[in-house]
């Protein structure tokens, strides 16, 4: 069989260690990829002077060093979370969801119509708010959707495209004061919207003077289970994975690749319209501009570090939370910027997308077609 | 082998090749020799190693041991660089050519003729070519574009490539598989010219009727080592049969007389457009009934491919109608074609077969997925799933080790076993099978044709559509032949001979004489 005839030559050396490395590492690449970074971070802090040791102390303890650190961690995770869903449900589907952060914004506008306009008791409100978020989400993340099903459009053009839209039409909806939309009057820099009824904020503990954990963690678990149930028990999951890994056999199949491709945008906007809806309703309350600064991008991140594994999106999830939590008390310690997490970040998303490198580095065998298929599908699709 | 081949000294000298992949030995301690002027083909199964080999003497793999010599020199080739300085030329099955570009451009690629720095000389290039045209008797136009070509005529452009980069050692890797039966003759006595002039030539195939034709010397190779040698004097089809799969092999199938039904496919007037839009199929009428074998013969690209579409509903036709059945399936959804009980063998099975990196247990449910009792509403049953995998599996001697492992770990064969299994397990009316076995094993063939003729038996209408005409010979009642995209004849099988046939695929017209060529007087 070619497959197994292409590969290279195995190492010799003795059954064992050697053995369990060659099957388990690759599962290990992100764990791998996520060391380096940090060890090429290290150089870099010490090669410009600073006091790296002191640094990724700050990091730690600043992320996941106290409870109240492990609170804040986990409220900033919560978006990515949800929102890695999204781009990873897309990823299963054969799709580049570059179009998170507008599904955010999107599901966020009608998370405060819902909020603002209607008078609920929180029982039957805060389920309103989700699914108002997940619809405006799915509304706007079905615009690319159907634009490929239709046209052949690419995705990735597509929802960077409906990205700009959303953000400014947020951004004149909220600015807007003849009349205002959703502008608050009350606000003298018509900055944010108006706060949503107190029946629709999300409970949870007030842990510090500026942190509530809220519901949004809980919802995000409850997310991953579902995801992940419904990619691999149902047979809605098994035709977005076949369109998604192969959809001339989807085809002949008898599936309907048009209709998956839409079903696939629609949900991924749906995760990240009630990502929005958590950060609206658990940590602010209102929208503003500017709210998301790059989440949706995050997001891509997130979901590519876990290669699209709803259970491994929980990890990668926690690790940027804490990395961005973390890096106020590192700026402290090592006198660094707060940038210096942007090139961690950055590095680690190197490392993941050039596995070669980490492969390489750690003498770990290539990716089987399985995995290969999820990154390169994504472009090739169009 | 101490055998002198008809030409003289030995030119290319393999010594115990070894070569390893990661749980596989590919070749296995295999030794070969090439005498000048001779033509060795090399048999064997898909798997066997034989491409393994090959690209191991054209120095695109490294072998792990043993070592090869060229006229008598040892060959380090790590890079086909060094094997096209040494005179070794290879043409691939799949041909290395740039479409858009002259027939001259393509064979100076790499090697232009050159006035002065950098400026191409089209004329002396031509005159080149035309002189190793006429040399070889290789027919060929150096201005004509590749793509106006058709494919015999590009197979000679990678020949007369090979020749002019001074290539006296020709591996041709499976060079009949695109051609018509007159085109192959026509390759064969190229290669016999070839071999006159001395040039020597490996030639790999898995036709045993072309081996017994055209070489001096058959070495056989199976799971990586060299079986045996023999000549065409000595072996017959039977017995190369017999060494490739190592066992004997039933090569005619046992076909009883038919009792054709109802009429269950009615194609009338079918026109189709390619992806280019241009019609592929113009005007095709066909019918097939209940328990009867039709073939549909041609070279490929003569339409079959989009005609299989437009039946199963993958391509919407231009106009005519196709009725299946009873009910009219003009341009209807392939699950509602699929629903009437009709199963594609596709002719890609990578691309359209099978989901390559799921398990076989949801390849076995591919389009099936969604019934009961695979799945309840929504929710897929994993254990129903995973036993009707094993079911198929065992019936249809799928060799794997377990129904979870990813499906591109089968062979080529074991794959289509998977793809048969799957499609002759459904309630069956129609059964439209597109080069079933092409690129498979012995063994496999044998296995999916009796399986083909038990279905027919059972009353399954059954529409084969191959590119290789003993196929078609040996499993059709009646045989369409295709050719640019209409049927130009549809007989009886029998009424024609294999040659009249072959003409009829090459857009020939009866009353021209059949000559039956001389190459091919068969053993």
């Amino acid at each position: 069989m070619a497959q197994a005839v292409e590969g290279p030559a195995p190492s010799p050396g003795p059954a064992g260690f050697r053995e369990y490395y060659a099957r388990y590492a690759p599962y290990l690449v992100p764990v791998f990829a996520v060391f380096t970074a940090l060890v090429v971070g290290a150089l870099m802090i010490g090669l410009t002077g600073g006091d790296w040791l002191a640094a990724y102390i700050g990091l730690w303890e600043g992320s996941f060093g106290t409870p109240v650190a492990i609170a804040n961690t986990v409220v900033r995770a919560t978006p990515f979370i949800i929102a890695g869903l999204a781009v990873a449900v897309a990823f299963k589907s054969g799709l580049f969801n570059i179009g998170a952060e507008g599904q955010l914004y999107a599901g966020s506008v009608c998370v405060v119509l819902v909020g603002t306009l209607l008078q609920l008791p929180p029982v039957f409100h805060i389920p309103v708010g989700i699914i108002a978020g997940a619809i405006g989400g799915a509304a706007w993340a079905s615009i690319a959707g159907f634009l490929k099903a239709r046209t052949g459009a690419h995705e990735v053009i597509n929802t960077i495209m409906l990205n700009y839209i959303a953000i400014r039409l947020t951004d004149w909806l909220i600015k807007s004061k003849t009349p205002y939309l959703l502008g608050d009057p009350a606000d003298p820099s018509s900055a944010r919207t108006m706060y949503i009824a107190e029946t629709m904020r999300l409970p949870g503990f007030r842990v510090s003077d500026t942190i509530v954990l809220h519901l949004g963690i809980l919802i995000a678990f409850g997310l991953v289970f579902l995801v992940a149930w419904l990619l691999n028990r149902t047979t809605i999951g098994f035709e977005l994975r076949t369109v998604g890994s192969n959809p001339s056999a989807a085809r002949y199949a008898g599936m309907s690749v048009p209709r998956t491709i839409v079903l696939a945008m629609a949900c991924a906007g749906a995760l990240a319209g009630i990502g929005g809806a958590g950060e609206v309703m658990g940590v602010r309350y209102a929208l503003s501009t500017d709210f998301f600064s790059g989440l949706g991008f995050d997001a891509i991140a997130v979901a590519l570090l876990a290669r699209a594994n709803p259970i491994g999106i929980i990890f990668s999830g926690l690790l940027w939370g804490g990395l961005l939590t973390g890096a106020r008390l590192m700026q402290v310690r090592a006198g660094l910027s707060i940038d210096v997490i942007k090139i961690v970040q950055a590095l680690i998303i190197m490392f993941v997308a050039a596995d070669q490198i980490v492969r390489f580095i750690y003498r770990i065998p290539q990716r089987s077609s399985a995995e290969e298929t999820m990154i390169s599908r994504g472009w090739g699709g169009g | 082998m101490t055998q002198q081949g008809r030409g003289g000294p030995v030119v290319l000298e393999a010594r115990a090749i070894t070569k390893r992949f990661p749980g596989v030995v590919a070749n296995d301690n295999v030794s070969l020799r090439l005498h000048q002027g001779e033509i060795l083909a090399l048999l064997g199964e898909n798997g066997a190693g034989k491409s393994t080999l090959m690209n191991i003497l054209y120095g695109l793999y490294q072998q792990d041991e043993g070592a090869i010599f060229v006229k008598g020199k040892p060959l380090r080739a790590s890079s086909p660089h060094e094997s096209i300085q040494r005179g070794i030329g290879m043409v691939h099955q799949h041909f290395q050519l740039v479409p858009v570009m002259s027939v001259a451009e393509n064979v100076t690629l790499g090697n232009e003729v050159t006035r002065g720095p950098g400026w191409l000389d089209r004329r002396r290039a031509g005159e080149q070519i035309r002189a190793l045209s006429r040399q070889y008797g290789l027919e060929v136009d150096p201005d004509a574009l590749i793509a106006d070509l058709d494919v015999g005529a590009q197979q000679r452009v990678e020949i007369i490539k090979a020749l002019y980069r001074n290539a006296d050692i020709l591996i041709l890797d499976e060079p009949t598989a695109v051609l018509t039966p007159q085109e192959a003759d026509d390759l064969m006595q190229m290669m016999r010219a070839l071999t006159r002039q001395g040039k020597s030539i490996i030639f790999i195939t898995h036709k045993l009727r072309e081996v017994l034709a055209v070489a001096d010397r058959i070495m056989v190779l199976r799971a990586g080592r060299v079986v045996g040698e023999t000549t065409p004097a000595e072996a017959t089809e039977a017995s190369l049969a017999a060494m490739m799969v190592g066992r004997s092999v039933m090569l005619q199938v046992e076909r009883g007389e038919m009792h054709p039904g109802a009429v269950v496919l009615e194609v009338t007037n079918l026109h189709v457009r390619d992806d280019r839009q241009l019609l592929a199929v113009r005007g095709v009428d066909l019918q097939v009934r209940a328990g009867e074998i039709l073939g549909i013969a041609g070279v490929q690209g003569n339409g079959q491919t989009e005609l299989v579409q437009a039946l199963t509903g993958l391509r919407a036709p231009e106009s005519g109608s196709v009725r299946i059945a009873g009910h009219d399936v003009t341009g209807a959804a392939p699950r509602q074609i699929s629903e009437l009980g009709v199963a594609h063998i596709p002719e890609d099975r990578q691309r359209d077969g099978l989901v390559s990196s799921y398990p076989l247990t949801d390849n076995a449910v591919l389009e099936l997925y969604y019934l009961p009792p695979f799945a309840r509403g929504l929710v897929r049953d994993d254990a129903a799933v995973r036993d009707h995998a094993e079911r198929l599996v065992q019936e249809f001697d799928v060799r794997t080790p377990a129904v979870t492992v990813p499906a591109s770990s089968l062979s080529g064969g074991n794959q289509q076993k998977l793809i048969v299994a799957r499609e002759f397990t459904r309630e069956l009316r129609l059964l439209i099978a597109a080069q079933p076995t092409r690129g498979i094993d012995v063994g496999s063939i044998e296995f999916i044709h009796n399986q083909i003729v038990k279905k027919r038996d059972e009353g399954v209408a059954v529409l084969l559509v191959s590119a290789e005409l003993d196929e078609i010979l040996s499993l059709s009642d009646r045989i369409a032949v295709i050719y640019h995209g209409a049927i130009v004849a549809t007989v009886n099988n029998g009424d024609l001979s294999r040659e009249q046939l072959g003409l009829l695929m090459a857009g020939a017209s009866l009353d021209e004489t059949p000559a039956v060529s001389p190459t091919l007087a068969r053993s």
